[in-house]
């Protein structure tokens, strides 16, 4: 199972070579991939009812960190979901784009890219390994909604997506940790086995509910779900409606098996689905946008699957069943119906429902197959929708008590707005309007056809073929507590409450639908105080605000000042250790060589002669002149390596410095420093420089032996375990490598920064007239690159 | 067939004779500092390289030897000022810097390939004709990735710090 999520990536690397020459046929070699997922899954299929598919590749056994999958009956609804439309849309996407869209090659590499990490998602059998795939789904997201970049709408949507997900992703991963820990495993299966139970646990799933909340869209992290719009048609149907928003129900589904029994599970699930379904129903019933409906669909949709998901563990496995069912019929219906709305868009020349008109007449297939995955969503038998909804009524209004009852009311209500919305979503995209002037849409080629009518097909050929979804879904709902009664998916079991709801809300969506125009006349009225979205905008903002804030706190630009604080910090936390943790060596001997003695001279004489230099040039020079001395105590110490180091540096230095220098005025010219701050200035100096002095004492008078058992392992181990004579060398490039390979990544961001800082900052300063940062024309950036 | 060169100016020379090629675009120039740096830059450049593979046995290693060749370039660029330093390197000095890092973590990642920790060393003995046995340790990989990034830092603070602060003193309109 990894060798195929790494074969996703691996291919989406590949795929802008093949778009370089062809996009449809680099869309096509991407569409085989996802294509060939969809078969192995289904050729496992029975393996992954019975015991389940798992496959273990551990990639750093001393972390305990193992990249675990699982393919299970839920699994491999996902699977179905994520390969089968993955294949279908990344084929459609050969005909959506046209063949010198600029966007094509990005497109092409990136949906491989997030099926790949998508199918990693739903197979990972570990908290870790979901988790990865988790915030590369958020990543591909941001990428793909964002585009080129150029666009304002795309980057605000696409920023939003990541924010809000990212934000959920983290304070999951914060759940994750502490659930992995208070179980001791972070195998998702041996986790469902023995769930662990704690007030540790309590905080783990509040977290990881934050999580899914935030992917899946749900109440109040819902806007950027609509926002997300902005993206091309074939994005918004495979990620933001089919598979990538469906990962926050699939993880409350994956876990509500061993935590559904909790309150503090289930409460917050299914209030705050019930809250979505009925808010983003009331917005799609409002919306002229044919996508944005759709995706206030989604996200009602989804609110919905949560109720089912979560509900589970308080209401028996029939919610799990209807679950299961629904699932699969809103990845299907909605993949079709936003697959529409692109040939809409490409080929009638718009997705707004006051423009379209007489599309139906001039498209009757099209028309035919929107009719086909509406009322799937509607729920209108023979259907797998109504099969679903259908099981749904009966999960709650069967021995649910008064709050399975008040449950089915509220989805009840939810049904009615989907029915309605998808009523106006039938009329603002195929009906002939009065006043509107017929669209002549051109003949869609059946790439783009094909691959929305199969997934229609797929709603209508699923809702016949119950038995099939109900064993698939029974693999599942296996898990939960049994409710009395043994049910049965299927499309008839008699009059009773369930089919009295699945008729009240149609024939009360239909009504709704009649009334379009006095409700949303009154949606107009009814301007409501809080918005989700203006929260957002709020909390982002409030964020940079004390950013701000804080950096103008923190960074004041005053060199001195930032010199005291460094100071200060040396004096309070070595230095207090220094007085309290230390003992004085015994004897101090004055010198070990007479060589240090003129060298010791030497450097202090440059020393007493830096803090009296008025020019800049002579100041540096005995900054040389002090490195060079030190440099000649390291040779009398005997150590060669580290002289010839410092000599070179102090030399590189110099010539840094002066080069620096030839910008810079040729004398110190300061003011003096007030008395208030002079007096500060000259105690932390002393107190620095007595600091440092003192340290050298104690700490050279650490060492008790002559040789230090590390040296002593250290020259014993250099030349069979290095290879080298020179100690020295052997620890820099293979005791302690490491250190090295650390310590050169500083010199390169060094490097970088220096360069952006002289070359970046120069055309600020140059454009007089009008300064803005980093905008720098071709040459410049030549030259920054170098 | 080559060009007949008349006699007349068969000593002149053929080739750039001085660092930069032609003449820099200042008034001060020492023709002595310009010469010397002509001769001694290929040696400090052999000489770093002894640095660097000398590092195993005694003081040296890829840390000196980058630094004595970016030293090399410094005089070079003192010498002949920054169209030097452009004949003398035509690779990017990012690119170098990159090019160090990336020797030292692919380095540092080769042996796991091999199922061995990271950052592991190997050790060879080569037999070669008429130098005899040469021990060949894999770190020395590292030593040259290290090695090739000090001399693109040097190279880059030459640009940077160097060619850079020369071009905005010109664009202020000062003489330097």
């Amino acid at each position: 199972m990894l060798a195929l999520v790494a074969a996703h990536l691996a291919l989406a690397g590949l795929l802008p070579l093949l778009s370089a020459r062809s996009h449809r046929a680099a869309f096509l070699v991407g569409a085989l991939l996802p294509a060939g997922a969809l078969v192995w899954g289904l050729a496992n299929a029975a393996r992954a009812l019975g015991d389940g598919v798992t496959e273990t590749t551990s990639w750093a056994p001393a972390l305990g960190l193992s990249f675990s999958f699982r393919l299970d009956a839920l699994g491999l609804v996902m699977l179905v979901l994520v390969a089968g439309l993955g294949a279908l849309i990344l084929a459609y996407s050969a005909w959506y784009f046209g063949p010198d869209s600029p966007e094509a090659a990005r497109s092409a590499a990136l949906l491989l890219a997030f099926a790949g990490a998508m199918l990693g998602l739903v197979l990972a059998d570990d908290l870790l390994t979901l988790y990865v795939f988790w915030e590369l789904t958020s990543i591909a997201s941001f990428l793909l909604v964002g585009q080129g970049g150029e666009d304002r709408a795309s980057r605000r949507a696409a920023v939003q997506a990541l924010l809000v997900t990212v934000f959920g992703g983290l304070a999951m991963l914060l759940g994750f940790v502490l659930l992995g820990e208070a179980a001791g495993t972070y195998r998702i299966s041996e986790l469902l086995a023995e769930p662990p139970r704690g007030p540790m646990v309590g905080a783990a799933l509040v977290l990881v509910l934050i999580g899914a909340f935030t992917k899946s869209a749900q109440l109040p992290f819902h806007p950027w779900l609509p926002a997300a719009m902005v993206a091309p048609t074939p994005v918004s149907a495979y990620l933001h409606a089919a598979s990538m928003v469906q990962a926050g129900v699939y993880l409350v589904a994956r876990l509500s098996p061993a935590f559904a029994g909790l309150a503090l599970w289930w409460v917050p699930v299914v209030v705050a689905g019930l809250g979505t379904m009925l808010v983003g129903g009331w917005h799609a019933l409002h919306e002229t946008d044919l996508k944005r409906l759709l995706a206030f669909g989604t996200v009602s949709q989804l609110g919905f699957l949560m109720v089912l998901f979560g509900g589970g563990g308080r209401f028996g496995d029939v919610t799990a069943l209807a679950g299961m069912a629904m699932l699969l019929a809103h990845g299907l219906f909605k993949a079709s119906l936003f697959l529409v709305v692109g040939i809409l868009d490409k080929r009638a020349g718009g997705r707004d429902v006051r423009e379209l008109s007489g599309v139906g007449r001039a498209l009757p297939g099209l028309a035919v197959m929107s009719v086909l995955a509406t009322a799937s969503m509607a729920g209108l038998p023979p259907l797998l929708g109504f099969v679903g909804k259908e099981a749904a009524f009966e999960a709650f209004l069967d021995g649910g008590g008064t709050p399975g009852l008040l449950i089915a009311l509220g989805l009840l209500a939810g049904s009615v707005l989907t029915v309605a919305y998808s009523a106006r979503f039938l009329w603002g995209a195929f009906a002939s309007k009065p006043g509107v002037a017929a669209a002549q849409p051109q003949r869609p080629e059946a790439g783009l056809t094909v691959p929305a009518w199969l997934p229609a097909l797929g709603g209508l050929a699923l809702g016949l073929a119950y038995p099939l979804v109900d064993t698939l879904a029974r693999g599942y709902a296996a898990a939960y507590p049994p409710t009395g009664a043994e049910y049965h998916l299927a499309l008839w079991h008699g009059p009773g409450l369930p089919l009295l709801f699945s008729a009240l809300a149609v024939a009360l969506g239909a009504g709704l639908h009649r009334l379009r125009e006095p409700v949303t006349a009154m949606h107009r009225r009814l301007r409501t105080p809080v918005s989700a979205q203006r929260a957002y905008e709020l909390t982002v903002a409030g964020v940079e605000r004390v950013a701000v804030l804080v950096t103008g706190r923190i960074q004041v630009g005053s060199l001195p000042t930032y010199l005291a604080v460094i100071l200060t910090a040396v004096l309070l936390l070595p230095g207090t250790a220094l007085v309290l943790g230390t003992t004085l060596p015994d004897e101090q001997v004055l010198y070990h060589a007479p060589m240090q003695v003129p060298l010791g001279v030497f450097v202090l004489i440059a020393a007493l002669g830096l803090v009296r230099a008025r020019r800049r040039f002579t100041a540096v020079l005995l900054v040389g002149v002090i490195g060079y001395g030190i440099g000649g105590l390291f040779v009398v110490d005997g150590a060669p390596d580290l002289a010839l180091a410092q000599f070179l540096v102090e030399t590189l230095t110099l010539v840094v410095f002066v080069l620096v220098l030839r910008r810079l005025p040729a004398h110190f010219r300061e003011a003096r420093s007030p008395r208030r701050v002079a007096l500060p200035k000259a105690l932390i100096a002393i107190a620095g420089g007595a600091m440092v002095a003192s340290s050298a004492v104690v700490v050279s008078g650490a060492r008790q032996q002559a040789v230090s058992d590390v040296s002593r392992e250290y020259i014993r181990l250099a030349p069979e375990g290095a290879g080298a004579y020179n100690v020295v060398n052997a620890i820099l490039v293979d005791f302690r490598a490491l250190d090295t390979v650390g310590e050169i990544t500083v010199l390169l961001i060094a490097a970088a920064g220096t360069a952006s800082l002289v070359l970046a900052t120069r055309y600020d300063r140059h454009r007089a007239e009008r300064v803005i940062s980093g905008s720098g024309g071709p040459e410049h950036e030549e030259e920054v690159l170098g | 067939m080559t060009e007949r060169i008349p006699w007349e100016r068969w000593d002149e020379p053929h080739e750039p004779w001085l660092l930069p090629g032609r003449c820099p675009d200042r008034s001060e120039r020492t023709l002595l500092l310009e010469m010397t740096t002509r001769v001694v830059f290929p040696t400090i450049l052999v000489f770093s390289l002894y640095l660097l593979l000398v590092g195993h046995y005694s003081p040296g290693g890829g840390f000196s030897g980058g630094l004595v060749a970016g030293l090399a370039f410094v005089l070079r660029y003192i010498a002949g000022g920054r169209q030097d330093i452009g004949g003398a390197v035509r690779i990017r000095p990012p690119v170098v810097i990159g090019l160090g890092l990336t020797i030292a973590v692919l380095t540092a990642l080769a042996p796991a390939l091999a199922g061995n920790a990271v950052l592991s060393s190997a050790m060879w003995e080569v037999e070669l004709p008429l130098l005899g046995t040469l021990e060949v340790v894999s770190s020395l990989l590292l030593d040259v990735g290290v090695y090739l990034l000090i001399v693109g830092v040097a190279l880059d603070l030459l640009r940077s710090l160097g060619a850079g602060i020369e071009q905005d003193a010109r664009a202020a309109g000062e003489r330097m």
